[in-house]
């Protein structure tokens, strides 16, 4: 095999197609924590709620053969654990990076306890979310392959872009979150509820974040595995960084990585030559670099981090 | 919470507010004692005390801000609950904050939609928001663009901003705390008019400010508080400043005058065609020529924002110098950073104090010693000497009387005036070779600006080449032995302190050269 052959269209429509699809857990994860941080809080537990909605929906899938099922669960499971986080961020004002870290930690052990009990040894299952032609649009040519011809989880990560825009920018909720990450005492003056706000933000990211989990394990790969996110979080922090606290940043943040990460996967694939340790460093490499050439352009959240004290 | 509240369509309007034996105790001291005050219907009430007597912190209970310790709040005879601002405004009160509470990285509209329902439910309605913002503004003077983003704006609009979110908001008893004291003369009078046609419209104002001629001007009633207690409740008519002063302080007030001929020594700073930007981009300075000598007070005169910030800030590094040469003591400064100025001397009492001039969740203590932290006394071979700090700090809070708790209280939670104090405190403690004093008297009470008047003569006397710039016209002229008036980005001409009077000065201050 040679490296011509990955320039080919069929090879370069598989990268298209298998890197939307690769972004999906990253913009679920990104999305919801880009309101956390909007709100004035950072969440970098991303990771252990992220195994932990990967855990749960994979389990209640196996064990119903129902994937909604699944989804649902590791929602409920994502909305404890971001309401934990909130408990913990908001109301005692912990520390917000070392409390995130912790619940890091808890998120990532206990899904591996899970497993351990639970299942034991590393499955599959075929009752995920498959591929769903949408009418019509499938049949573009190119276009409706890349495009059209994905899971539910990558339609509704999609989906979720514009909604996040919408409810961002066009609604008293999102303008009562912008207030409140870049000022709460304002906010609090005017009668907003900065704790409120914060706990609603911070459980939908757990929420989010566990769907990225279950984009993973019932929907992309169809199988759990203990650290399967192997650092899947802590880059949907980075992008939310990259993407300039905005929804459509995050997007062209989280396509970027993940194009990257299908070219270097095809690139495996094809045996091109170069140490695949380098490969698989691409995308992670690249996000470094932008990130840093992008630091500056846009300011973060003026609160974010700062817990909230009236007096 | 009393949500239902909110949600009721008809709210008595406010005839009569009392606020009844309202105690309110912060660690280590107490900010109210049993203080009783009321306001009525269409009356402008005003709230006079010196810098941390305790009448933000009054105000804020009565927002819901701060729960007191004891007391009652009563609203036509019946008694409320003030738990939170939500409450506050629910029953109809509004508040225009010391420090501005606005969100600057949104719009004016949108400013102001928060936190209210909205008329299309889970869509913003800015739209309705900015047309109504704007009828508010017709009817009361206060003009702004709904669409501009805060930090687009000047001080004076952000002020408008604040009100319009009040009266947006139906208040029928404003809150205003110490309003005019970031405005210039001009907005000052325009200040005026709103709340004369606020109270045409039946409102009732609280009106905190430390200029007295203002209490004269404008209230019907004034409050004294001392020390958190009240002293004196009663009509302004027929008071005058000097009453007013010896209810706040205690005692008689003497504003200081220079008297003695400037015992003019070498030049310590020099500024040759100086040109800068402003923060928005747009040229702030001209080329300014200034020279300040020692034992000297040049005055610096204008209407705010034609280029005295910038001034400041070039001079005390913290501004780039696009163009021109900035000497002090002899050696060229231009684009050294602070530290170098120091090191020659430069003391500086920044406008901005809460952002430039203290570190507000340090102590006072450690803002004081900010500057000289790792020399001699404060500091030997790196490591700080904390009793003799104690004991230097203790003097200074004594000598500047800044009203703390204690050395360890974090500067942030002192009273405006005493946060002022503060910075006064570690510049002049210095005894520096050049001062740079903006703004110094801004929010802080008469008594304290006595002390600060003497205590600049004093800097004088000892040798110090100052700048004085300030937006109080009688400031600079009983203060300064020559006037600089500067008038977009330049200056227009400099008068001995003699040759200095006010009509002239007002038409420089304009743009006009007198013949
Ligand atoms: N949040 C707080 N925590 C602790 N002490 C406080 C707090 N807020 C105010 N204080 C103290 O309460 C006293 C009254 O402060 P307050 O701000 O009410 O004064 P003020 O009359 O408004 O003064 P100024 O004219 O300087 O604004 C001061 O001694 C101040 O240090
Ligand atoms: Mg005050």
């Amino acid at each position: 095999m040679d490296t011509s052959q990955l320039l080919s269209a069929t090879v370069l429509v598989g990268i298209l197609t298998a890197g939307i699809r690769l972004a999906s857990p990253y913009l679920f994860a990104a999305i919801g924590e880009m309101f956390g941080q909007r709100s004035g809080v950072l969440n970098l537990g991303v990771e252990g709620q992220m195994l932990m909605g990967a855990f749960t929906a994979f389990y209640v899938t196996l064990r119903t053969g129902n994937p909604w099922l699944g989804l649902l669960a590791a929602m409920a499971v994502g909305a404890l654990m971001g309401l934990a986080m909130a408990v913990v961020s908001v109301t005692w004002r912990a520390v917000q990076g070392i409390s995130g870290i912790g619940f890091y930690i808890v998120g990532m052990g206990l899904s591996e306890l899970l497993f351990k009990t639970l299942l034991g040894e590393v499955k599959v299952i075929n009752t995920g979310f498959n591929a769903v032609n949408i009418p019509l649009l499938s049949q573009i040519p190119v276009l409706g392959e890349i495009f059209f011809r994905q899971n539910v989880m990558t339609y509704l990560a999609f989906t979720l872009v514009p909604v996040a825009w919408f409810v961002l920018y066009k609604t008293p909720l999102g303008l009562k979150i912008r207030a409140v990450g870049e000022n709460p005492h304002a906010a609090d003056t005017l009668g907003v509820n900065v704790a409120h706000i914060r706990y609603l933000t911070v459980t939908m990211g757990g929420v989010f974040s566990a769907m990225a989990g279950a984009a993973l394990s019932v929907a992309n790969l169809n199988v759990f595995q203990e650290n399967m996110t192997a650092g899947m979080g802590f880059i949907a922090v980075a992008l939310v960084y990259f993407g300039g606290w905005r929804p459509f940043g995050v997007l062209f943040g989280a396509l970027l990585f993940s194009m990257v990460m299908a070219l270097q996967i095809f690139m495996q694939v094809y045996r091109v030559p170069v140490p695949s340790e380098f490969l698989i460093m691409m995308p992670y490499v690249l996000t470094m670099i932008v990130l840093v050439l992008t630091v500056g352009r846009v300011r973060a959240p003026a609160a974010l981090t700062k817990p909230f004290v009236r007096e | 919470m009393s949500q239902s509240q909110a949600t009721l369509p008809l709210r008595q309007k406010i005839e009569h507010l009392e606020m009844r034996g309202i105690t309110k105790i912060f660690p280590g001291v107490v900010a109210n004692d049993r203080v009783d005050f009321d306001v009525r219907e269409g009356e402008v009430h005003a709230l006079l005390g010196e810098n941390g007597a305790g009448k933000s912190t009054l105000m804020k209970i009565l927002y819901g801000l701060y729960e007191p310790n004891e007391g009652e709040i009563r609203i036509n005879g019946q008694p409320v609950r003030i738990r939170s601002p939500k409450d506050a405004i629910a029953l109809g009160i509004g508040m225009i904050h010391q420090h501005f509470m606005l969100v600057d990285t949104l719009t004016v509209a949108e400013n102001i939609a928060l936190g209210l329902p909205s008329s299309r439910r889970f869509i913003t309605d800015l739209d309705v928001v900015a047309r109504r913002t704007l009828e508010l503004a017709e009817t009361y003077g206060l003009h702004v663009d709904p669409e501009a983003y805060i930090w687009q704006l000047a001080v004076g609009q952000r002020q408008r901003v604040e009100i319009l979110k009040a009266l947006y908001r139906g208040a029928d008893l404003f809150i205003l705390d110490e309003p005019t004291a970031v405005l210039t003369p001009q907005e000052v009078d325009e200040f005026m008019g709103t709340m004369r046609q606020m109270t045409r419209e039946r409102h009732s104002i609280i009106f905190i400010t430390h200029k007295l001629h203002e209490v004269i001007a404008t209230c019907d009633r004034v409050t004294v508080l001392r020390n958190g207690r009240r002293v004196a409740s009663r009509p302004v008519d027929g008071c005058t400043k000097l009453d007013l002063a010896r209810l706040m302080v205690g005692h008689d007030i003497v504003l200081p005058k220079i008297t003695s001929a400037p015992k003019q020594g070498e030049v310590r700073l020099q500024l040759q065609e100086v040109h800068a930007l402003s923060e928005r981009g747009t040229l702030a300075l001209r080329g300014v020529n200034l020279q300040v000598r020692a034992g000297e007070i040049v005055g610096v005169a204008g209407v705010s924002g034609n280029g005295q910030s910038e001034l400041a800030e070039v001079i005390t590094g913290l501004r780039r110098v696009t163009q021109g040469k900035i000497f002090v003591n002899g050696q060229e400064t231009t684009g050294k950073p602070p530290a170098d100025l120091l090191q020659l001397g430069m003391a500086y009492i920044p406008e901005e104090r809460m952002r430039d001039g203290i570190i507000s969740d340090f102590t006072v203590s450690e803002n004081v010693i900010l500057r000289n932290h790792n020399h001699a006394p404060y500091a030997r071979r790196g490591f700080l000497l904390h009793r003799i700090i104690a004991e230097i700090t203790d003097r200074l809070i004594r000598l500047f009387d800044i009203r703390t708790p204690s050395r360890l209280t974090p500067a942030g939670n002192l009273s405006g005036g005493n946060i002022q104090k503060v910075v006064l405190a570690r510049e002049l403690s210095r005894t520096p070779k050049v001062l740079i004093a903006a703004q110094p008297t801004r929010g802080v009470d008469i008594g304290a600006i006595e002390f600060i008047h003497k205590n600049l003569l004093d800097q004088r006397e000892a040798g110090a080449a100052i700048l004085l710039i300030s937006e109080d016209l009688d400031e600079v002229l009983s203060l300064s032995d020559r006037v600089a008036v500067m008038y977009e980005g330049r200056i227009m001409d400099i008068l001995d302190a003699k040759d200095a009077e006010r009509g002239k000065i007002g038409l420089l201050m304009a743009g006009v050269r007198p013949e």
